[in-house]
């Protein structure tokens, strides 16, 4: 099973280089290259994920190939952990090319971006599969490097290739962290297998700084905030099947690979560890959707909420981190589900979303809400299935991402007796920013779907739009049909993820599959139950026996007219809230601490003719405060250092000679 | 067998019944409180008899979202209306979803419902909407806080169950009570748009919020919205009644005379909150929209203290 899902992504790998053969011959064949390389990408995602079901409850195999270092060869294995995320990102990965099957005609420059897709495809799952430091480090920077040359593809924008520099330096820090980690988890005996780092144990004095550096160095991939801000730069920079990869897929990817360090690799941490992941994750949650309300970039305001439901899926794995380090296995079993859960929902409709928003960009050439409006009207189908995205991403019933988020409340819920004050705190205050980022997320999306796709067009380009091709439009449909059919059978998924957490916790959910009408019960049926088909049944017969009795006693009449408006309708479109004066209420509630925004009226005295204005101002305060100083001190360092490049021969000598006594001193010391 | 179906179908025509009653029992009470005679409580059913048989006048850009969007609203509502124990506690489909799925069902709707204001493209269902989901963005986490402590009390999320232990002497006095009691009924009031926080009888154009989102609807479509938004304030005071004064409510087998018993008390329990709310509403001045935030936000740290004293506490 393995040797055939690798195959897989090295055939990828083959592809990706016969697409680059392919584009050094003549220009006429580039019409048959580009299905060719997204259906042949498509198959063998597809296989992925088949592959991958089919060993989620299989025991672990591994293989050790010829490749890489010349004395060791690369380790690669499949383990549940694995398997469930290579369906995650096989499931993305199919979408994603079969998608751009129709979305890569529009491309304009294919040549950048067909040589790299299958390539950063085999790279996403080469790290899932990887089982020692090296394969682990080598295919993340295939990952990052093959993404980073998707997100300049359209490098003529400069805003396109400060998102790469941005995204290449964050990218690099994220490595260089995770090899730290890696060299403190190989410990003294320099094994730097994963089966040897299992088997090594670490000392509690190094889970602090591996702790560190996993969350930094697979956090800063993730979006973690306060190292998500290349995040809301490159994923929106990339055409839009790349954008639901990265999104989707790749954040997904770092979330493995945190998941691999903390609960595979260092085996059990101290509560307080906990304590950090949450309030990280918290705090991720509620700043991600906040940031992602002030946008009217739609596809920024999709990256920003990546960021929001990474936080959602570090508070589950941070619960399961608290429980775990208190010997409540049943606990922990349950918040890892539903961070796991959350992984496939979020995999779904964050993919679906920017398939959506690729939908508007093709039709429109527009990214800018405030330049869109009424698309409801011209392009059914895309709105249809972006409106099913928005609704499940806002934790709605019946969809799917209300099942994971419902699970996460019932992890906090559970209260075991934990004796730690830090975590009798950080708990219940996780609770609050989850239901608040979860209220604020229906904010957004209220927000960005009325902006985008209902009221009047804002321009000629929104009013002239015309639905997409049948590639983008029957991948959209099909990923809202999984939204919905994950939110009606959610305990399917529960138990897929059941053979994970066996894995790792040695505990699971109970079996959920089996229980009457495909109810869910997480601990127990007096506790708490939901049943996502039935309320979708409630739901549908509600509003047939509404419609029904309507139309059978009702007045069937109906008559067009004008927007009543309280009788003074504005003709003008732009008299319509835009995405700006929609989020204004909550940027006053809470811009005014976290963006320090404020506004102010210009208003003309009475006879003045000018109009009146009004300007807002806000601040990225995390960008301020994290990212803006270490740029200056860069900058500062290498103005001071550049007058070293200019020196006599003989003062570069001096300089290499008292380096040299400099070292010597150091070393007699240290003896 | 054919019992507990029964009681569960009573129960959903039992709460479509007596929405509109509760509403017009609002309305006359708060003209009693002006000393006007008020219209009779049955008005609310004339005005959905009389909605129901007008035409439609739908604006020329309305798309398919406003046209399905008022029977999705009720129906999310009545579901969420079916699923709550308002006179006897062994519902047959109660198991299908707890507190928090009462509750996103009815986030649900509110989201349906401030697309469907932003539909038209008219700057009143965008200031209705874009207000609605900033009130929204508070007191839905502000419930979930109540819903926390009161599931960390009763141990289960499930409103039968929770009922339940409300019921047994085991509930007594507790301060979390206490503050989720207080936050429910800030919440209960920015949820079902009542003064303070809107005021449901204007259409002054500043101060609405549900009003301006629902301001382009007529017809049938308005007659839906009009019972969603009844059966809403039933929900609220059902889940109120339900949790914090469950005496009276029918548990385990019954027979028919007690059900019927239960429903009177359920019905009494009704008209006693709706004149407390129409009294309530009489005696204070609606906020300034940007005053609810406060409101709100101190509904929100009344949960989290909740449920902070109740994680603390434990083990203690």
């Amino acid at each position: 099973m393995i040797i055939l899902t690798l195959l897989c992504p090295l055939l990828l790998g083959a592809i990706g280089i016969a697409a680059a053969a392919s584009f050094a011959g003549e220009a006429c064949r580039r019409e048959r290259v580009l299905p060719a390389i997204y259906g042949a990408s498509a198959l063998l995602c597809a296989l992925i994920a088949v592959l991958a079901l089919a060993s989620l409850g299989a025991a672990p195999s591994t293989i050790t190939l010829p490749l890489g270092l010349p004395w060791v060869g690369a380790r690669f294995r499949l383990d549940a952990l694995s398997a469930f995320f290579l369906f995650v990102a096989g499931l993305g990965g199919a979408g994603a090319s079969v998608y751009a099957i129709g979305y890569g005609r529009h491309e304009t420059a294919p040549h950048r971006v067909l040589p790299f897709y299958p390539v950063f495809l085999a790279g996403l799952f080469l790290v899932l599969l990887a089982d020692d430091a090296f394969t682990f480090l080598f295919d993340w920077e295939l990952m990052s490097l093959a993404s980073w040359a998707l997100v300049i593809a359209h490098h003529r924008d400069p805003a396109n290739t400060y998102a790469g520099y941005v995204y290449l330096l964050m990218a690099a820090f994220s490595g260089f962290t995770l090899l730290l980690a890696f060299g403190l988890l190989s410990g003294g005996t320099g094994g730097y297998s994963f089966d040897a780092m299992r088997a090594a144990h670490p000392s509690a004095v190094l889970a602090a700084p591996v702790l560190l550096l996993a969350l930094l160095g697979a956090g800063s991939k993730a979006g973690l905030m306060p190292l998500h801000a290349w995040l809301p730069l490159a994923h929106p920079a990339a055409p839009s099947h790349v954008s639901a990869l990265m999104s989707g897929v790749m954040t997904k990817v770092a979330v493995y690979a945190f998941i691999r360090i903390i609960f595979d690799l260092l085996g059990t941490t101290p509560w307080w560890t906990a304590v950090i992941v949450l309030a990280l994750g918290g705090a991720t949650a509620v700043l991600g959707v906040l940031y992602a309300l002030m946008q009217h970039d739609l596809k920024r305001l999709l990256a920003y909420h990546t960021v929001e439901n990474i936080g959602i899926i570090f508070i589950g794995l941070g619960l399961a981190m608290a429980f775990r380090a208190n010997g409540f296995a049943a606990g922990a079993a349950l918040a890892l589900t539903a961070a796991l859960f959350h992984v496939f929902n979020h995999a779904v409709f964050k993919s679906l979303l920017f398939f959506g928003a690729g939908a508007v960009l093709t039709a429109t050439g527009e990214r800018d809400m405030e330049h869109l409006g009424g698309l409801i009207h011209r392009m059914r189908i895309s709105s249809f299935a972006f409106l099913v995205g928005c609704a499940a991403i806002s934790a709605l019933p019946p969809l799917n991402g209300f099942v994971s988020e419902w699970l996460t409340f019932q992890a906090i819920l559970l209260r075991p007796d934990l004796p730690q004050w830090g975590l009798k705190i950080a708990i219940p205050a996780d609770g609050a920013l989850l239901a608040l980022a979860a209220a604020l997320a229906a904010a957004c999306f209220v927000k960005a779907y009325g902006v985008t796709f209902l009221g009047r067009p804002r321009t000629a380009a929104a009013a002239n739009a015309q639905d997409v091709d049948r590639f983008s439009l029957g991948t959209m449909l099909v990923f809202a049909a999984i939204c919905l059919l994950a939110g009606m059978f959610p305990g399917a998924v529960i138990d897929m993820l059941a053979p994970v957490s066996t894995a790792l916790l040695q505990a699971r959910m109970p079996t959920q599959l089996g229980l009457p009408w495909e109810t869910i019960i997480p601990i127990a049926a007096s506790r708490s139950s939901y049943n996502g088909l039935l309320i979708f049944a409630f739901i549908a017969s509600s509003t047939g026996i509404a419609v029904w009795a309507i139309h059978r006693f009702a007045s069937h009449a109906v008559r067009r007219g004008p927007a009543w408006d309280c009788g003074f309708p504005d003709p003008s479109p732009i008299t319509q809230y835009s995405a700006d004066s929609f989020a204004q209420p909550i940027r006053r509630v809470f811009g005014a601490s976290v963006f320090r925004s404020r506004e102010t009226i210009l208003m003309p005295p009475p006879g003045d003719l000018r109009p009146a204005r009004i300007e807002k101002f806000s601040r990225d305060l995390i960008w301020d405060v994290c990212y803006a100083p270490v740029g200056t001190a860069v900058a500062t360092a290498a103005q001071a250092l550049n007058r070293l490049q200019f020196l006599t021969i003989r003062r570069y000598l001096a300089f290499v000679f008292l380096a040299l006594i400099a070292l010597l001193l150091a070393l007699a010391l240290w003896q | 067998m054919i019992g507990p179906f029964l009681v569960q179908a009573g129960q959903m025509a039992l709460v479509l019944l007596a929405a509109p009653l509760l509403t017009g029992l609002v309305r006359k009470v708060k003209a009693r409180v002006q000393r006007r005679r008020g219209a009779s409580v049955l008005q609310p059913y004339r005005d959905l008899r009389r909605l129901l048989s007008k035409e439609i006048v739908l604006a020329h850009n309305a798309s398919w979202l406003f046209r399905t969007a008022p029977y999705l609203i009720f129906a999310l509502t009545w579901v969420a209306a079916a699923l709550i124990p308002t006179f006897a506690t062994g519902l047959i489909f109660s198991w299908t979803g707890d507190l928090i799925a009462i509750i996103a069902l009815l986030g649900a709707a509110r989201f349906l419902l401030a697309l469907a204001g932003m539909d038209i493209g008219t700057s009143f269902g965008g200031i209705g909407a874009s207000r609605e989901v900033m009130i929204a963005s508070l007191a839905e986490p502000a419930m979930l806080m109540i819903i926390l402590s009161l599931a960390l009390i009763a141990g289960s999320t499930q409103l039968s169950t929770i009922a339940a232990f409300m019921l047994s002497p085991e509930a007594g006095l507790r301060v979390s009570l206490a503050l989720s009691l207080l936050a429910f009924v800030v919440v209960a009031l920015a949820e079902n748009a009542r003064i303070p926080v809107d005021n449901p009888a204007t259409h002054l154009e500043l101060t609405m919020v549900h009003e301006a989102m629902v301001l382009e609807y007529s017809g049938r479509h308005l007659a839906m919205i009009e019972l969603a938004a009844s059966l809403k304030l039933l929900v609220m005071i059902s889940t109120m009644a339900c949790i914090f004064f469950p005496f009276g409510l029918v548990t385990g087998d019954a027979g028919a005379g007690r059900y019927l018993i239960g429903i009177g008390v359920y019905l009494l329990k009704l008209a006693i909150a709706g004149t407390v709310l129409g009294c309530f509403e009489m005696s204070i001045a609606k906020m300034r929209v940007f005053r609810v935030p406060n409101l709100l936000g101190g509904a929100l740290m009344l949960g989290l203290l909740a449920t902070l004293l109740l994680f603390v506490s434990v083990g203690l």
